[in-house]
């Protein structure tokens, strides 16, 4: 197997400095550092200045295969990681330590339209852009027609991109990326811009690609049924380490499981109600727990919230006001309220979800998007189509055929 | 259907085995293949520097000329008429534009390609490609304001009567002398400025006090006192070696200074080169 792989990843780090070190390093910070340490060292007690850069590691000792013509999904939620393995494989960044060994001409595309002017024209943009992501200028030529024929903005190639609408912007980006022939290519959620029909078009021809050719693919995306659609193999990144790999559908749902979230508050104001944790557990149901604290008892505690589609678009709030008489505990200082949705009308995906704290007349505490959950539906539709046609809710329309 | 095919029967002729390994610490192998295999971006890169740079301007090009132009006239009129200094014979803007030349090919290029990497920022975290490209490309968009307004001094001088001469030859060796210290000092900068900041500020004021202490606005041969002392600048030796090409005849030919010059903007590139490719690994993660 080992001589078979086109990608072996073997024991991958990738550790980034946190702290002032990584924000902010000018000469001055360098100097003033300097002398804090040779002051420090003068006074012993004095020296604290070893906290302000802490490592962090993006990627743990993170190793896997990727056999020639595999088209492998990578999940896992923000910030595990996969986009600096991304950035690790397309050589933009350097591992910590580890490696890795390709074997075939690697093109990556972590963003639609790099390097995109938009004082330039379409025409100017294509060659520019085309240069960028590894095509020679005669490569280009020889594909020049069928990137603008891909694109759908022929009559707009001499005008500059400024003036396209961000549909045309995007077409011709991913045309110009479509048209890439490497034996290896890495893509990055690249495919949640765009309209529906169009990112059709591009996943089809993605994987009209791989099956053609016999290329090899590395394919994130936050899009489940896009990645279920193109993808056969995937692997599960969670807080920098590989949890998991298999099928896409075992990735998956191993990584759909874990979609619980909380957070945490600490409060510098103890003088007003305040919001001291959220939790939310969405599995078949949605559970939100939301923990708070008040200097003077709230009569009685009414919580608000708000989920909100991973855009930000608000699908559904309540609060306990709205529940009238139904909500009728006592007055306290602390506590928790629980809020849950037994038969949730909406579709799997992230969704955000905003808090809100007060009485039976004030609102005094709000963490908006404090946390973003991925929702599992027990009901699964191998049919479906992608949730900016549809939308999320999934309100169990039932069919049948009308007497003529 | 033939294009797919042949192409990718092209790129497994041509490479026969792509084989990549990634590791810290590791610099590729094909370093240099790959800058070759880029060589059509950096024309691009060039090429959108320049087009970017006029557009939506109603004077375009022209506002190349107008800087040299008009600080010709002041330099002649503060060093030729106020300071009342010789030319040597040669008519006093000739040798002023002779030396702003190079002076403005420098600072243009010095100051492109130092500003090279942040104003491309967006392109280091999201692309890979061999990074020198963005300094050298810079390079070319000070080359191409500096063709126009060398038009423009050979207007000038056949105006005032003077015929280019054999010495222009070997003008394209000097604009190399010029443009290899501005790279081999842009890389140090360039470099540098990726993760501090503070040389954004530092290379205005290198080259404001360039102006200074370089013969500009007047001959070297001049202040013999001071030559040692404007020797240490090593755009003095590349702006005689302009004077001697543009303005032929009565000019001398320094060959110690010239040569002092590239062996400086040698050491520069070579040592840049050396500090570019150590920290461009961690470029994506800083910028």
């Amino acid at each position: 197997m080992q001589g078979d792989a086109i990608i072996s990843v073997s024991g991958i780090s990738k550790r980034y400095q946190l702290g002032h070190q990584a924000l902010n390093d000018t000469l001055r910070d360098r100097l003033t550092r300097g002398f804090r340490a040779a002051a420090a060292k003068l006074r012993p007690g004095s020296a604290q200045q070893s906290a302000t850069s802490e490592p962090f590691w993006a990627l743990r000792d993170v190793s896997f295969e990727v056999q020639r013509g595999q088209v492998m999904g990578i999940v896992g939620r923000n910030g595990a990681g996969k986009s600096t393995l991304l950035k690790i494989l397309s050589r933009i960044t350097e591992p910590t330590s580890g490696r890795v060994r390709m074997r075939g001409r690697v093109a990556s595309l972590l963003e639609v339209g790099t390097g995109f002017h938009p004082e330039l024209t379409g025409r100017e943009n294509v060659f520019l852009n085309g240069a960028i992501l590894g095509m020679s200028r005669a490569e280009i030529v020889r594909k020049f027609d069928e990137i603008v024929a891909f694109s759908e903005v022929e009559r707009f190639l001499d005008t500059a991109v400024k003036h396209y609408s961000s549909g045309m912007y995007v077409r011709l980006a991913f045309a110009i990326a479509a048209h890439l022939e490497p034996e290896i290519l890495i893509v990055d959620e690249v495919l949640a811009v765009g309209d529906a029909q169009f990112q059709k078009k591009c996943l089809n021809k993605v994987s009209e690609v791989t099956r053609n050719d016999g290329r090899t693919v590395l394919f994130v995306s936050h899009n489940g049924a896009a990645l279920q659609s193109i993808c056969t193999s995937g692997i599960w990144l969670n807080q920098g380490r590989l949890a998991g790999q298999g099928s896409i559908n075992e990735c998956l749902a191993m990584y759909l499981h874990t979609a619980n979230r909380h957070a945490e508050f600490t409060t510098p104001i103890p003088d007003k109600p305040h919001i001291t944790s959220v939790k939310v557990e969405a599995k078949g149901s949605i559970r939100v727990e939301v923990g708070f604290k008040s200097p003077f008892p709230l009569s009685p505690p009414v919580v608000g919230i708000t989920i909100s589609s991973k855009f930000g678009q608000p699908l559904s709030g309540s609060n306990g006001r709205m529940a009238g008489d139904a909500w009728r505990p006592p007055p306290v200082r602390e506590g928790v309220v629980v809020a849950e949705i037994k038969d949730v009308p909406l579709h799997s995906d992230t969704y955000r979800l905003s808090v809100y704290l007060g009485d039976a007349g004030m609102d005094y505490d709000q963490k908006l998007d404090v946390v973003e959950f991925d929702y599992v539906s027990p009901r699964f539709h191998p049919q479906m189509p992608p949730l900016q046609v549809i939308g999320n809710g999934d309100f169990g329309w039932r069919w049948s055929m009308g007497s003529d | 259907m033939s294009g797919p095919n042949e192409s990718s029967a092209r790129a497994a002729a041509t490479e026969p085995q792509d084989d990549l390994i990634i590791e810290a610490g590791r610099s590729s192998l094909h370093y240099w293949r790959d800058l070759w295999r880029y060589r059509d971006l950096f024309g691009f890169l060039t090429m959108r520097d320049v087009k970017v740079r006029y557009k939506q301007t109603v004077l375009g090009v022209t506002w190349a000329l107008i800087q040299p132009i008009v600080t010709t006239i002041i330099f002649t009129f503060v060093f030729g008429k106020l300071a009342a200094m010789s030319s040597g014979g040669v008519p006093y803007p000739l040798l002023v534009l002779a030396g702003l030349l190079p002076w403005q090919l420098f600072s243009a290029a010095l100051s492109g390609s130092s500003a090279s990497l942040i104003s491309n920022a967006n392109l280091i975290s999201k692309v890979f490609f061999p990074r020198l490209i963005i300094p050298l490309s810079s390079l070319g968009v000070a080359l191409i304001d500096f063709l126009v307004v060398l038009a423009l001094y050979l207007g000038a001088s056949i105006w005032f009567g003077r015929i280019p001469s054999w010495h222009w030859a070997l003008l394209p060796l000097f604009i190399s002398a010029a443009l290899l210290l501005a790279f081999g000092a842009g890389l140090w900068f360039t470099a540098l400025t990726v993760k501090y900041r503070d040389f954004r500020y530092i290379v205005p004021f290198v080259l404001q006090v360039g102006v200074f202490v370089s013969p500009i606005g007047f001959s070297a041969t001049v202040v013999p006192s001071w030559r040692s002392l404007l020797d240490l600048n090593p755009m003095t030796g590349v702006i005689d070696a302009f004077r001697w090409c543009l303005l032929s005849d009565g000019q001398p030919f320094d060959a110690r200074g010239i040569s002092c010059s590239i062996a400086i903007s040698a050491i520069l590139t070579l040592s840049g080169m050396w500090y570019f490719r150590k920290m461009e690994k961690t470029f994506a993660d800083v910028i």
